[in-house]
């Protein structure tokens, strides 16, 4: 693993070691982190007095000798959509500027009591409606391989923090992709958990029924770490589950991988499908059966997950209206509704706005049958043929992003935009756990691999991902 | 109000809000429900505030509690019960949506069907629902003067459970006896205080035939809904023509005013755009659940009337009037196992003395337990003592606890029933009576020697008095 950096848990046990001077190491990180981060801008808040704070007190009770948490001086960059005490919480909108929430989520909780440092609020898409991380209020995120391209989205701030080494570690949230398309870009690993496996709360949400909290680092076995820090029941959350014992499986050797026809479809690059080909090749090499096979309702995925999205959303940002926090245009206006309208209007980004247009036309009266439920049935069919799949397959394969990260600017429609979900949009759906692996680069720029596992498989993703890394690395 | 009961074809149907008091916390969050007298905005917290990222956890109890009304009311429980979310925008919502539940699109309330019988008829329950209170709204002046509107959440997030009846009501009249049983079941049942201000809220659909559907909204209190639902009444039969008619129209009753103004035209119904809550799973109540609920609901009013007349043979009135006071019935209740009669005891407890022993029961005075009611009652029917003698013995017992045996062994207590005694009585007052004439025919002057006779000796047994006097008139 030469070409890898430190992992977490040697850098936890030199920090709980004393083996490090971590107020001076964090101070400096810090120090240089605005020219760092000049042009990927994967930050939109440094909390450097926050860090430095913290550094300070993690190195005495380490000098004390206290025994240190996993996570003991580990940096880490937090979505900008998942609340820390103290921190803003603006999720790329104008609209919640100013906004500091007086709480911290559960993840944030759990991260704290393993002694990581939060090094600050990282940049998204506005709301986490995207893929590219260039649509919120605040300036794009560009890629560390190549500044003119995208760095994926909607958690590009947190995937391009860790690619370009600002950060160790990254939280991001994914609805849609939004962990592992930036994972795929920024050539990191990023996991999307079963839906439940992490609590929600503190989490602004964009699509309640489909997000899940996902760690973000350069190794397969950090993210695990992570992974395994800030899952679990909350009571907090009635949507949280305790992890149930999936059936583990260890390492390669006679894994039965399905290789998604329907993934390597039409609009595939090229690059694309033969680094995945290559990946899965190189899975039979370690042990695995490869075969291809086809789950046909993936063809309805696309749409039923942005009705439903868009559904969730158009009531879930309705809270937005500036009367009791954030951006508020017409304080003291006699006529309330036209308050609303002013700072919805001026404050939500051209996304934002269409996804709440297209969410509440889904859901009125007439059409709620035709969009909305019919979106529901075609996410049960999909659960169902995901269920009988993994009769045949311990794990399902396929290329993250059927293209590599596109140049900011690039023209393409609202359509053409979504499409480009259509490979990480079927976890969220069925609710199980999905990891990007990177899986080399062609024309230098990143490429991805998505495993796919039953709910709660998140171990075997992390055997086999691992094992994949390692034989690449 | 002339038209009072008279109009034809008037069709109400009630939806009534009724707070679940008794919980203590919201609905949603662990934040205090008990807002009245605070400060604005002082019960509040990120959940109930909607502050992003926060999440709703569903308070078991008021799950308990609204099981508990269903009971009551006769309804069936669902087996899987689900949340929906109610879009609209309104600066009282800290969320610009409720949290409340749907029975259409897939969606189940808690409870569905039951009713309530009335004097005559019986007022059908469609359904019972719980959701979320919204905060209120202060305006300066009047609903439509007012240049600005301040808020309070403190009210946000507090428990509610929706009861929607059928459209079964013919008058204000029934509307308002039936809210009044409506509210002194929710406190026999132990969910709600409904006589605080604001506890209970109701809508009311009026419709007088042949015209539209028209919704009265904000009536604030049970008083005022029988005034409200005349004036619309009046107003609909009465209608002058300048005002649109045979239209759904939502209307505001204006209590300062004691009229209902309308406040937005009905042409289709308004879209809340609802579905299925995702933050919340859909909660299964098992048979076995709801089955130990019912086990621990206290039984309302209507109820144990009906087991006070099958299972003491206590009258219909009697028991009806008895049961609405519930210590006194527990006390009857107790007294009556002890001393073995239901009727009597009814009797008892309701006559005169009925008034000391709810001062008691509050706390008020010396404790006489049921034990001491029912010995006193075993001395009246032992012939130790008459009744009236029982009632002044029953007052002494109550200011200076003790038993009705000690008091008894007082000089005054005692049943004179020697006839030969009781004869010399009777005919000295015959003697001095100018009455004695007329008491043959009339009960008033017979009732009146009686009384004479136990004036001159209140030992004297009033049935042997009754008796002999009845035999010297003839």
């Amino acid at each position: 693993m030469g070409k890898l950096a430190l992992s977490v848990r040697e850098t936890a046990r030199r920090v709980s070691a004393g083996e490090v001077n971590l107020e001076e190491h964090v101070a400096s990180r810090l120090e240089r982190m605005p020219r760092m981060d000049r042009d990927v801008h994967a930050f939109l808040y440094v909390a450097k007095e926050e860090a430095i704070e913290r550094a300070r007190e993690i190195q005495k009770r380490a000098n004390r000798g206290e025994k240190l948490g996993r996570l003991a001086g580990v940096s880490l960059a937090i979505k900008d959509n998942i609340c820390v005490k103290g921190m803003p919480a603006t999720c790329a909108s104008r609209i919640l500027e100013g906004f500091v929430p007086p709480y911290d989520a559960t993840v944030i909780e759990k991260i704290r009591r393993e002694d990581g440092i939060i090094f600050g609020k990282a940049n998204m898409d506005e709301f986490a409606m995207g893929n590219t991380t260039t649509s919120g209020a605040f300036g794009p995120t560009r890629n560390p391989w190549d500044l003119e391209r995208v760095a994926g989205g909607s958690s590009g701030g947190s995937a391009a923090a860790v690619a370009a080494s600002m950060t160790m570690l990254a939280l991001g949230s994914d609805t849609g992709g939004s962990v592992r398309c930036p994972a795929s870009y920024c050539s990191v690993v990023g996991l999307k958990p079963t839906y439940g496996a992490v609590s929600r709360y503190g989490v602004i949400p964009y699509a309640n029924s489909l997000e899940q909290v996902g760690p973000i680092a350069k190794r397969v076995e950090d993210v695990a770490l992570l992974f395994e820090i800030i899952s679990g029941l909350d009571a907090r959350d009635s949507t949280s589950a305790r992890r149930t014992a999936a059936k583990r499986i260890e390492g390669v050797k006679g894994l039965r991988v399905g290789l998604i026809k329907e993934f390597f479809g039409e609009g595939i690059q090229e690059g694309v499908r033969k680094n995945v080909l290559d990946a899965s090749a190189e899975l039979d090499d370690l042990g695995a059966h490869t075969e291809w096979t086809s789950i046909r309702s993936l063809n309805y995925a696309l749409a039923a997950y942005y009705i439903v999205a868009m559904a969730e959303a158009s009531s879930n940002l309705s809270r937005y209206d500036g009367v009791r926090y954030g951006a508020s245009l017409e304080k003291g206006s006699a006529d309330w509704n036209a308050a609303f309208s002013k700072t919805r209007t001026e404050c939500f980004g051209t996304e934002v706005k269409r996804r709440i247009l297209l969410g509440t036309f889904v859901l009125s009266a007439g059409y709620y049958e035709a969009y909305y439920l019919k979106a529901q049935r075609a996410r049960s069919l999909l659960r169902a043929e995901f269920k009988r799949a993994f009769e045949d397959f311990d794990i399902l394969l396929g290329p993250t992003m059927p293209v590599l990260p596109p140049k900011l600017g690039d023209k393409v429609t609202p359509l053409e935009d979504y499409l480009i979900d259509v490979n990480t949009v079927p976890a969220n759906l069925v609710g199980i756990p999905s990891i990007s692996v990177p899986a080399g680069f062609t024309g230098g720029l990143p490429v991805g691999v998505q495993l796919m596992a039953p709910h709660f498989g998140e171990e075997t993703l992390f055997s086999v991902a691992g094992a994949y890394q390692e034989a690449t690395a | 109000m002339s038209v009072r009961g008279a109009a034809k074809g008037v069709k109400i149907g009630l939806e009534i809000h009724c707070q679940l008091t008794r919980l203590k916390t919201k609905l949603f969050c662990s934040c205090s429900s008990d807002y009245r007298d605070k400060d604005a905005n002082e019960l509040v917290c990120p959940t109930c505030f909607g502050i992003p990222g926060t999440l709703p956890v569903l308070n078991e109890k008021a799950v308990e509690f609204a099981i508990r009304i269903a009971t009551a009311l006769g309804c069936e429980v669902a087996g899987t019960t689900s949340f929906y979310r109610k879009n609209y925008f309104y600066p009282d919502l800290t969320k610009n949506y409720q949290i409340s539940q749907y029975d259409k699109a897939g969606g189940v309330p808690i409870a569905a069907g039951g009713h309530v019988q009335l004097d005559k008829k019986k007022v059908r329950i469609r359904r019972i629902q719980l959701e979320e209170d919204p905060g209120k709204l202060t305006y300066e002046g009047t609903i439509e003067k007012s240049s600005y509107s301040l808020v309070d959440y403190n009210r946000a997030g507090v428990a509610l459970v929706e009861i929607v009846t059928e459209p079964d009501f013919e008058s204000a009249k029934e509307a308002k006896v039936f809210l009044e049983k409506l509210r002194a079941m929710v406190e026999a049942l132990g969910v709600s205080d409904g006589e605080l201000e604001g506890a209970m809220r109701c809508d009311a659909n009026v419709s007088v035939a042949g015209g539209g559907r028209v919704e009265v909204k904000n009536i604030s209190s049970f008083k005022e809904v029988e005034k409200a639902l005349n004036y619309e009444i009046l107003r609909q039969t009465t209608f002058s023509g300048t005002e649109p008619s045979g239209v759904n129209e939502t209307r505001h009753w204006d209590e300062r005013r004691s009229i209902t103004i309308s406040l937005r035209l009905k042409e289709g119904e308004q879209d809340y755009r609802y579905f299925p809550e995702p933050d919340l799973p859909a909660v299964a109540l098992s048979r076995e659940y709801v089955a130990s609920v019912r086990r621990g609901t206290p039984e309302v009013p209507e109820a144990r009337a009906k087991r006070y007349v099958e299972q003491y043979g206590v009258a219909k009135q009697i028991a009806t009037e008895l049961s609405r006071d519930e210590p006194l019935s527990r006390y009857f209740e107790e007294t009556a196992e002890i001393a073995g009669k239901g009727p009597e005891v009814a009797n008892w407890v309701m006559g005169d003395s009925r008034e000391r022993i709810q001062k008691m029961l509050a706390g008020e005075g010396k404790r006489v337990p049921p034990q001491g009611l029912a010995d006193l009652l075993r001395l009246v029917d032992q012939g130790k003592a008459t009744r009236d003698q029982a009632r002044r013995v029953f007052r002494e017992m109550l200011d200076t606890g003790k038993s009705a045996e000690e008091l008894a062994g007082n000089a005054d207590v005692g049943v004179l029933s020697d006839e030969h005694a009781v004869e010399q009585l009777v005919d000295k007052v015959l003697k001095e009576s100018d009455v004695a004439g007329e008491a043959k025919d009339n009960p008033k002057a017979f009732n009146y020697l009686v009384g004479q006779v136990l004036r001159a000796e209140r030992k004297a047994d009033p049935k042997v008095v009754a008796r002999i006097i009845r035999k010297k008139l003839s």
